[in-house]
């Protein structure tokens, strides 16, 4: 079966563009490339990684002006027709200014900006990127950002947790939900939510920071290969 | 040509850490009167054209698609002929 293939895109901001992309060609060894933002899509990807750092300054909103990309406009063609698209903390609001998914990111509660490990609890075991963990109920997954507190209306909300959409939630080492292990102030204690469909997610913390060994931490990798497998 | 003022506000049920951060230091200072001190954001720009119904469409259309993020988001908009 034909080996997928990997889009990493580099906006003008992005920082964990290189990490991304060692995680998915050298730790799991697939076909990897950096599109950069201007680029636009060429066919044959199979998985398209928007990853964290600092797109455009975070001016004006995070990840506001990176979603008018020339590449965001075929990304979310190629996600309306089912493509797989994994936005990683500035990734994640990016996806939510295009509307490829729900809700939006806020500054954090505390007005500060967190640098830690997370513990997140797997909420949804029916996502691709997470059906093949199920023997793991908690994963330790480090957060980086000053605007990760994901709002969305009530109404909205509702309609996210009634469809099951997410998928990692901050919670103890145990799996237990708690105020104390919110980092920023989501509601719901939301780390990560999937689309409707299933194949776009956006998560604030960021798996692909322990996926190597030798950091000392891989729980990150988990979610990449369980990607991977569901594509095959 | 018109000139357009757009003040963004966010929603009163999304924190406002800036004014969250004024309001402590006014509090520092002995301004002990203060409080719901909100900082909202300010766009300024100019439109090329002669109809003033065409350019506030324009100036609409910016704000909902670019300038503001409607879930969490208001916007006033005045426009005057330059």
């Amino acid at each position: 079966m034909k080996k997928p293939v990997i889009g990493v895109v580099v906006f003008p901001g992005s920082n964990c563009d290189h990490d991304a992309y060692h995680v998915f060609k050298h730790i799991l060894g697939e076909d990897t490339r950096f599109l950069w933002h201007k680029e636009r899509l060429t066919k044959g990807y199979d998985i398209i990684i928007l990853p964290g750092g600092f797109s455009y300054g975070d001016y004006l909103r995070t990840g506001a002006i990176a979603r008018f990309s020339p590449i965001m406009e075929d990304v979310m063609a190629f996600a309306e027709k089912g493509g797989v698209v994994m936005g990683i903390c500035n990734g994640f609001q990016i996806l939510t200014e295009s509307g490829l998914l729900p809700g939006v990111l806020v500054r954090n509660q505390s007005l500060r900006f967190v640098c830690k490990d997370t513990f997140l609890k797997i909420t949804n075991y029916d996502s691709a990127f997470t059906s093949g963990i199920r023997e793991k109920q908690v994963l330790r997954i480090p957060v980086a950002h000053g605007d990760g507190s994901y709002f969305a209306p009530p109404d909205v909300l509702a309609e996210i947790e009634g469809n099951n959409q997410v998928v990692f939630r901050y919670s103890d080492e145990s799996g237990n939900i708690t105020a104390d292990s919110n980092p920023n102030g989501s509601l719901g204690n939301i780390a990560g939510i999937i689309n409707k469909r299933g194949n776009v997610l956006g998560m604030m913390p960021h798996p692909e920071r322990c996926s190597d060994n030798t950091l000392g931490n891989d729980s990150g990798i988990d979610i990449f290969k369980s990607l991977i497998k569901n594509l095959m | 040509m018109y000139h357009v003022t757009v003040t963004v506000k966010r929603r009163p049920v999304i924190l406002d850490p800036q004014g969250k951060a004024v309001e402590q230091g006014a509090r520092l200072l002995g301004f002990k009167n203060i409080s719901n001190v909100r900082i909202d954001r300010l766009i300024e720009f100019t439109i090329q054209s002669e109809d003033q119904d065409a350019a506030n469409e324009e100036a609409r259309q910016l704000c909902t698609k670019l300038l503001t993020n409607p879930i969490m988001e208001d916007y006033e908009l005045k426009i005057s002929k330059i």
